[in-house]
């Protein structure tokens, strides 16, 4: 479905298809008028959160989708992933800035999704699964 | 063509990976992680990766960057970084891992380093 300000498509769940969203919606933040370090904030922000729902949240179960929703606000853009998943608490992901998680391999998407984008949250979807909400806004 | 291309050159027992491309979840960071295993395995453990022409690097790539540091650690070698871009600088300060890394912005200073 698409209208003028809203964009929801599907991908399946392989690291592949994660390049797909992030071209998607970086268009989508261009046609908004997002730029340069702005463009380049949405393309970490959505990688890594598209990331983290087919590894985590799909587990790369290819029979399950990320569905992804771009909204056009007055002052920016609205991105919501949703993964089909058993869900995570955000809370109890370990920093990985604390100095004994600094040579772990793993765990720094969180941190560069609320790094560059203006909001992030997660909450569980009434139809299961977890739904990523982020806001980037425009000067 | 690859994400991520890699060409090596050597300095003396110092071995300099060339990076070009992106290193991110899946082909660049597997790219990544075979080349070091395989440095580790032919015994060359002073490895500089010259990031230089990496334009772009995602969490599982910063996340395959500390691995391989800490892969040749294990083998007393020694890993460091040269050429970051600022993008790539903002990542690791984000991260706090320029305090773990040695980084350099001349080649030169970066091979006298490893002696």
């Amino acid at each position: 479905m698409a209208t003028d300000n809203e964009t929801k498509f599907s991908i399946v769940s392989t690291i592949e298809a994660i390049d797909e969203a992030v071209v998607r919606t970086v268009e989508f933040a261009t046609v908004a008028g997002f730029r340069d370090d702005a463009i380049f904030g949405i393309d970490m922000a959505v990688r890594e959160a598209v990331a983290n729902a087919v590894k985590h949240g799909n587990k790369l179960d290819s029979t399950k989708m990320v569905e992804i929703t771009l909204i056009g606000l007055v002052n920016g853009i609205e991105i919501m992933i949703r993964d089909f998943g058993e869900g995570f608490d955000v809370d109890q992901v370990p920093d990985p800035t604390n100095p004994e998680n600094l040579l772990k391999a793993s765990g720094r998407g969180i941190l560069f999704m609320h790094n560059f984008v203006d909001q992030v949250a997660w909450e569980r979807h009434v139809g299961g699964g977890t739904i990523v909400r982020m806001i980037k806004r425009l000067l | 063509m690859a994400e991520l291309n890699i060409s090596e050159r050597q300095a003396g027992d110092i071995t300099i990976l060339d990076m070009d491309g992106k290193v991110t979840i899946g082909e660049g960071s597997v790219a990544l992680r075979n080349t070091i295993r395989r440095l580790l395995g032919e015994g060359k453990k002073k490895i500089l990766l010259n990031l230089g022409t990496v334009g772009y690097i995602d969490s599982s790539g910063i996340g395959e960057l500390v691995s391989s540091f800490t892969a040749v650690n294990k083998e007393g070698g020694s890993l460091k970084l040269l050429n970051l871009t600022q993008k790539i600088q903002d990542l690791l300060a984000i991260t706090k891992l320029l305090t773990v890394f040695d980084v350099f912005e001349n080649e030169g200073d970066a091979l006298a380093s490893y002696n």
